[in-house]
C-alpha cells in the first residue's frame, strides 16, 4: 500500500486549499478528514481564526501535523468515526480521500452525522485523458492527477461526475454546490465540465 | 504461613532497562531527593474528604532549569506505587530512576529545554506525609488514622510545591495511569494552569474492572494476620505476605495475555521436569516471577499507603462534580495529549475514547492516539521511542505557542 494513503500528491492542492477556504466561514468549526500534515488546518486556524481538528491515520503525516500544534485524532477513516460525537462541527473537509476509502457511502454518512456540511473534493475519472487512455490505448489509466499503476493504486473506487450526481439523486445526501476544477481555475457553469475537470469539489449537506 | 520464595531469574519490566551511568552525558546525573514542608502554621489543606491537614512534607526531585521566564516548568505525575526519583541516580544504587528513558538531557522530555519536577503524592511512603508519618497530635504514626486522600488532595499538594518553587504557571503536566488521572483533575481544577496536559493510559474515572482488583489487593492486606489494623509499624513485622500479594494481583494486571505468554509461557523455573510436589510454589517461571515482584515490593512500599492510594483511585470520577465530563473540561485551556494501548485491558482504549469524545464534544484542543504494543498497561513505562515521537512535536509547539502568547 502507497505511504501516504490519505494524502496524495495533488498537482492542484493550493488551488482546491483555496477554493475549500472560501467556502467555510470563518470562526466555525471545521474537521478535516485525512488532513494529512495539516497545512489546510493551519491556514484554517490562522487566517480564518476557525476551531478545528484533523483526523489522520499516516504516522509521519500524524507527527507532522502534531508539530503544528494542531488537534490530531490518529484514526483509520475505514473504522468509522464513533469516536466522534454527533453534530460536532460546522464543516467536514474531505478532500482526495473518498475514492481511497473501503466504504465511501457509509463514511459520507459518519462525516454528515459529526457536521453539518461536507467539502468533498475528489478526481473526475470522466476525465477526457483518462478516457482515451481506456478507448485508444486499452489500458488502464495513469494521469498528472492519477499518477499510479492499477496495482499500487491507492485509490479503489473511480467515479465521475454524472456517478457522483447519480448517487446523491439515491438519496444518500444532497449536492449543495459543485464546482468542477479545470485546470488551475474554477468555474460554476463550465462547458463540458465531466470532460474537462481533472477534480470536483462538492459541498454537500444530509438529504 | 508460607514464606515468599526468593528465587529470582527476572529483571522488573516495569522499569525501563538502561545501559546508562551517571555519568552519561544523555543522564541527570547523580540527584538527591528534596523535602520540603508545606501547609505548616493556620494554612492547613481542606481535604476532599473535609478534613483538615497540615504540615505536610513533600519529596520532590527536578532537573533542568527554570528559565527566567518561568514559562518551561514540566511536572510529572507518578502512578499508583511510583516515586519522586524520575531520573538520573541515587548515590549507590544500580538502577536510574522509573522514568530516566524519558527524562534527561536531549531526551524526550529534555532537561537542557524544560525543569522537570517531580513529587511523591500525598498520602504516599516514600518521602512525603502519607500513614506512615508521625500525626503531631499523637507523636505516633498516622495508621489508618491518617486522613482520607483523593486525587484531588494529591493535585492541591503539587500545586502548592510549586509555589514554593516559584511556579505559576506550568508548560505541561504528565502522567500514566494514577498520575493521568492526576493531570486530568489538575486541568479541570486549575484551568489556566496547564499548557498542556499529557495523559497515557489512563481514564476519568476507574472502571469496574479496575476497583475490583483494587477491592482484592486491600482484602489481601486486611486478611494478613499482622496487619493489625495498621497499627504494624512499632511491631516490625508489617503485614508482608498480604501486601505481597496485593502487589502480585496488581502486577498481572499491569501486563498483557502476550506479553505474559512470551516471556514466560509455560516454562519451568528449575530443570525441565514437574517435581510433584503441590506447594512448590515456584514451579512455573511465571509464579516465581509474581513472587520475586511481591517480594521487591514489600521492601519499598507501606501496606497503609497501599490501601490509601488505591481508594483514592477507586473515588476518582473527574465527571461527579461537573454532572458531564463535557462540563467538567469546559474552562480548561491546556491542550490534551491522550494516549491509549492496544494491549492495555485496566485502562482500555474505550475509556480514552470516551475522554476524547466529551473533550471535543467541549470544544478543547485534543490530539489522542492509540499506540500498538504487546506490553499492556505498563506499555507507558516501557515503550519509550514510541512515545518520543510524538511528544516532543506536541511539546515543542505548545511551548512556542507558550512564550508567543507570553511576548506577543
Amino acid at each position: 500500500m502507497p505511504r501516504k494513503r490519505y494524502c496524495m500528491p495533488d498537482p492542484s492542492a493550493v488551488l482546491t486549499d483555496k477554493i475549500i477556504k472560501a467556502h467555510i466561514t470563518p470562526g466555525t468549526r471545521v474537521i478535516d478528514m485525512g488532513c494529512g500534515d495539516g497545512r489546510l488546518l493551519v491556514t484554517l486556524r490562522d487566517q480564518h481564526q476557525c476551531d478545528v481538528l484533523g483526523v489522520e491515520v499516516e504516522q509521519d503525516e500524524f507527527v507532522s501535523a502534531v508539530s503544528k500544534g494542531l488537534p490530531v485524532i490518529r484514526a483509520d477513516l475505514d473504522q468509522g468515526l464513533s469516536d466522534i460525537p454527533d453534530d460536532s462541527f460546522d464543516f467536514a473537509v474531505l478532500s482526495q480521500t473518498l475514492q481511497q476509502v473501503r466504504h465511501p457511502v457509509k463514511l459520507l454518512e459518519e462525516i454528515l452525522r459529526v457536521a453539518k456540511m461536507a467539502i468533498v473534493v475528489v478526481p473526475n475519472f470522466g476525465h477526457w485523458q483518462v478516457r482515451l487512455q481506456v478507448l485508444l490505448q486499452g489500458r488502464a489509466p495513469v494521469t498528472q492527477q492519477l499518477p499510479y499503476q492499477w496495482y499500487n493504486t491507492p485509490n479503489i473506487h473511480f467515479m465521475s461526475m454524472h456517478d457522483f450526481r447519480d448517487l446523491a439523486i439515491q438519496g444518500a445526501f444532497r449536492i449543495v454546490k459543485e464546482i468542477p476544477i479545470i485546470g488551475t481555475r474554477n468555474t460554476e457553469r463550465p462547458f463540458a465540465p465531466n470532460l474537462r475537470a481533472k477534480n470536483v469539489l462538492y459541498i454537500l449537506e444530509r438529504a | 504461613m508460607t514464606a515468599i520464595p526468593t528465587t529470582v531469574n527476572e529483571e522488573d519490566e516495569s522499569e525501563a532497562a538502561s545501559n546508562e551511568t551517571p555519568a552519561d552525558p544523555a543522564s541527570c546525573g547523580l540527584v538527591t531527593t528534596q523535602f520540603v514542608e508545606l501547609f505548616a502554621g493556620s494554612e492547613k489543606l481542606k481535604l476532599g474528604g473535609g478534613q483538615l491537614l497540615g504540615p505536610i512534607r513533600v519529596a520532590y526531585e527536578t532537573y533542568g532549569q527554570l528559565t527566567p521566564e518561568k514559562d518551561n516548568a514540566i511536572f510529572i505525575c507518578h502512578a499508583l506505587t511510583g516515586d519522586a526519583h524520575v531520573a538520573g541516580w541515587h548515590a549507590n544504587q544500580r538502577k536510574p530512576g522509573w522514568w530516566d528513558a524519558l527524562v534527561g538531557p536531549g531526551k524526550t522530555l529534555d532537561t537542557n529545554k524544560y525543569f522537570v519536577v517531580c513529587a511523591n503524592v500525598l498520602g504516599g511512603c516514600q518521602g512525603t506525609t502519607g500513614p506512615r508519618s508521625t500525626n503531631p497530635a499523637t507523636g505516633l504514626p498516622w495508621g489508618l488514622s491518617f486522613p482520607f486522600i483523593t486525587i484531588g488532595d494529591m493535585v492541591e499538594v503539587h500545586v502548592e510545591l510549586l509555589k514554593h518553587l516559584g511556579v505559576t504557571k506550568l508548560l505541561a503536566a504528565v502522567g500514566g495511569s494514577l498520575g493521568g488521572m492526576q493531570v486530568l483533575e489538575w486541568a479541570v481544577r486549575y484551568p489556566d494552569m496547564l499548557k498542556a496536559a499529557v495523559i497515557l493510559a489512563s481514564a476519568a474515572k476507574l472502571g469496574a474492572q479496575g476497583i475490583a482488583f483494587n477491592a482484592v489487593g486491600r482484602r489481601a492486606i486486611y486478611a494478613d494476620p499482622n496487619f493489625q489494623n495498621g497499627e504494624y509499624y512499632q511491631t516490625g513485622n508489617p503485614p508482608r505476605f498480604g501486601l505481597a500479594l496485593a502487589r502480585m494481583i496488581a502486577h498481572i494486571t499491569y501486563l498483557s495475555e502476550s506479553s505474559i505468554e512470551t516471556k514466560f509461557g509455560r516454562r519451568l523455573q528449575n530443570g525441565t521436569s514437574f517435581a510433584y510436589e503441590l506447594q512448590q510454589e515456584t514451579e512455573f517461571q511465571i509464579e516465581s516471577y509474581l513472587h520475586y515482584q511481591g517480594k521487591r515490593f514489600v521492601e519499598r512500599f507501606d501496606a497503609n499507603s497501599y490501601l490509601y492510594l488505591t481508594r483514592a483511585m477507586d473515588y476518582f470520577d473527574l465527571a461527579e462534580a461537573h454532572g458531564t465530563l463535557e462540563n467538567a473540561f469546559a474552562h480548561s485551556k491546556a491542550r490534551f495529549l491522550i494516549a491509549s494501548y492496544t494491549t492495555d485491558w485496566l485502562f482500555p482504549s474505550e475509556q480514552s475514547k470516551t475522554l476524547i469524545k466529551s473533550l471535543i464534544r467541549a470544544k478543547r484542543h485534543v490530539t489522542y492516539l492509540e499506540l500498538d504494543s504487546t506490553k499492556g498497561h505498563d506499555a507507558f513505562l516501557i515503550e519509550i521511542a514510541q512515545l518520543t515521537e510524538f511528544m516532543v512535536p506536541f511539546l515543542s509547539s505548545a511551548y512556542e505557542s507558550l512564550r508567543q502568547t507570553n511576548h506577543g
